[in-house]
């Protein structure tokens, strides 16, 4: 099974949010990246942009296909992580670490309400993967 | 998937945690475990292991069958001796491309053709219609199954699987495009030294209820020097960097050999289906070749616009990011003034216009061995 870190916060389609005060880290999960492959290009908005919850904000490139990489939360892009831009394979090697993606200075704390915890998150991948199996 | 055809190794492919997909009807293995990149790197730096049973074998006898073949493929058939094999496109009147192919002549009047196995029933009644009496067309391709080792290690690790008496005659000492039938694994076994990864390597056909003794002895003896199953994404991206064309992508009943850069498997100075059609596309010369492009911020794809000062020009047949050359590659077919090396292009990706260039194929070659 994928690890799940339990001081995360998920989204149903596989990113994960790290809080601190009015900053959020995004990345996307364990799961997400086991089920791309091998990452090899990943496209994140830049410094000053502003994302939307639940809106497309990058791109990650497998070797096989593209797949949009969906705002946990909104907010305004406070710095994105050149180090995986250089490196995508970093989302495999370190999906909770080096592989993440942007800082966001969070619009609407509320937000962080529509997310599932870690509990929630390992049932949503456990029916994910029961349906994939079909 | 119910409805999908499998090998004989599915068992095998299920146990190796085989990510399995529908690839022509079949439930084929896109990658195991150890994902596209390893497995893209085994095949170049060591041997990879092909499940290629979905494919198609066409066994043709009888006296004339090598002339009837010759005047239905594009390259120089009757000019083949037995224990040879060639590459080689079926085309129709118009010129255009049926399927691409490799026949191999087994004996004096006995030849094998490996087809696509999405063209399977296509060819199969395309060649009906053209074949002469007395050459008899036998379509063994649900009885028969194909594994490809590729990689510098193939000859060592299939030689060791293979009859003693036999090694040097059938493995190690057969030439490239050679072909031949041998005892491996204790198998009656036809085998060839042809691939599609611009690698060394072989092809062995073998009945369907030999297949999983061979394949296991194959990996049991090569598991030490680095042999591992391969899916069809590394089968892809090792073809794509080697610039192999794939039919159904880069070629097929739309696209002629010349536009396609394959004239050079077209003989024009015999009498083929279709001859005449190519004759004049390479007189006239064509609108439009496919190039290869290399292409700076991002991945492109199959069927990705290509773009020539913000105006489309043309489209990407195949794209990928390629793990030995450390490059995202495509085909794109472009005008034939714009297809030449240098040129600076673009493709859409996303509705952005990223830098691409058109470069030198293939996009790999592997070093003199």
């Amino acid at each position: 099974m994928s690890s799940v870190p339990d001081d995360l916060k998920y989204s149903k389609e596989h990113e994960w949010v790290r809080v601190d005060g009015e900053t959020a880290t995004v990345g996307i999960t364990a799961f997400a990246q086991e089920q791309l492959g091998d990452v090899v290009f990943v496209e994140l908005p830049e410094k000053g942009a502003r994302v939307k919850q639940h809106s497309s904000l990058g791109v990650v490139e497998s070797v096989k296909a593209a797949s949009d990489v969906y705002a946990p939360i909104s907010g305004e892009v406070l710095e994105r992580n050149v180090k995986v831009i250089e490196s995508p394979e970093l989302v495999n090697a370190q999906p909770y670490g080096d592989g993440w993606m942007i800082k966001v200075r969070l619009a609407d704390k509320g937000e962080l309400g529509a997310l599932l915890s870690p509990a929630d998150y390992r049932s949503h991948i456990g029916e994910s993967a029961a349906a994939a199996g079909d | 998937m119910s409805d999908l055809k499998q090998t004989p190794l599915h068992a095998e492919h299920v146990r190796a945690g085989g990510k399995m997909v529908e690839f022509a009807g079949y439930e084929m293995p896109i990658q195991y475990p150890t994902g596209i990149v390893a497995e893209h790197r085994a095949v170049r730096t060591n041997a990879g292991l092909f499940d290629l049973s979905h494919m198609g074998e066409f066994f043709f006898v009888g006296d004339g069958a090598g002339a009837a073949i010759d005047g239905l493929v594009s390259s120089d058939i009757a000019g083949l001796t037995v224990g040879q094999a060639r590459y080689g496109l079926l085309t129709n009147e118009r010129g255009t491309i049926v399927d691409d192919v490799i026949v191999y002549r087994l004996a004096d009047d006995e030849y094998l053709m490996v087809v696509n196995a999405a063209n399977i029933a296509k060819d199969h009644d395309h060649i009906q219609k053209h074949l002469p009496k007395g050459v008899g067309l036998d379509d063994r391709s649900a009885e028969t199954a194909l594994i490809a080792i590729q990689g510098p290690r193939a000859a060592t690790i299939l030689s060791s699987v293979t009859d003693l008496e036999e090694r040097e005659r059938s493995i190690e000492g057969l030439p490239p495009f050679g072909v031949t039938r041998a005892r491996v694994a204790n198998s009656r076994a036809i085998v060839a030294r042809t691939g599609y990864t611009g690698e060394d390597g072989f092809e062995v056909f073998v009945d369907n209820d030999r297949a999983p003794q061979v394949w296991s002895r194959l990996l049991a003896a090569g598991e030490s020097t680095g042999l591992i199953p391969i899916g069809l994404g590394a089968r892809d991206t090792l073809r794509l960097e080697a610039r192999f064309s794939l039919y159904g992508n880069d070629i097929d009943e739309t696209t002629d050999p010349i536009e396609a850069g394959l004239g050079w498997t077209t003989k024009l100075d015999k009498p083929f289906l279709g001859r005449d059609a190519i004759a004049a596309a390479k007189e006239r010369g064509p609108k439009r070749r496919i190039a290869g492009l290399e292409v700076t911020g991002g991945v492109a794809r199959h069927g990705h616009e290509v773009v020539k000062n913000g105006t489309v020009v043309g489209h990407v047949t195949s794209g990928t990011f390629g793990p030995t050359v450390q490059k995202n590659i495509a085909l794109a077919y472009v005008p034939a003034e714009l297809a030449k090396v240098g040129t600076a292009l673009a493709v859409r990706i996303r509705d952005k216009d990223i830098p691409a260039k058109v470069v030198k194929t293939p996009f790999y070659k592997r070093s003199a061995p």
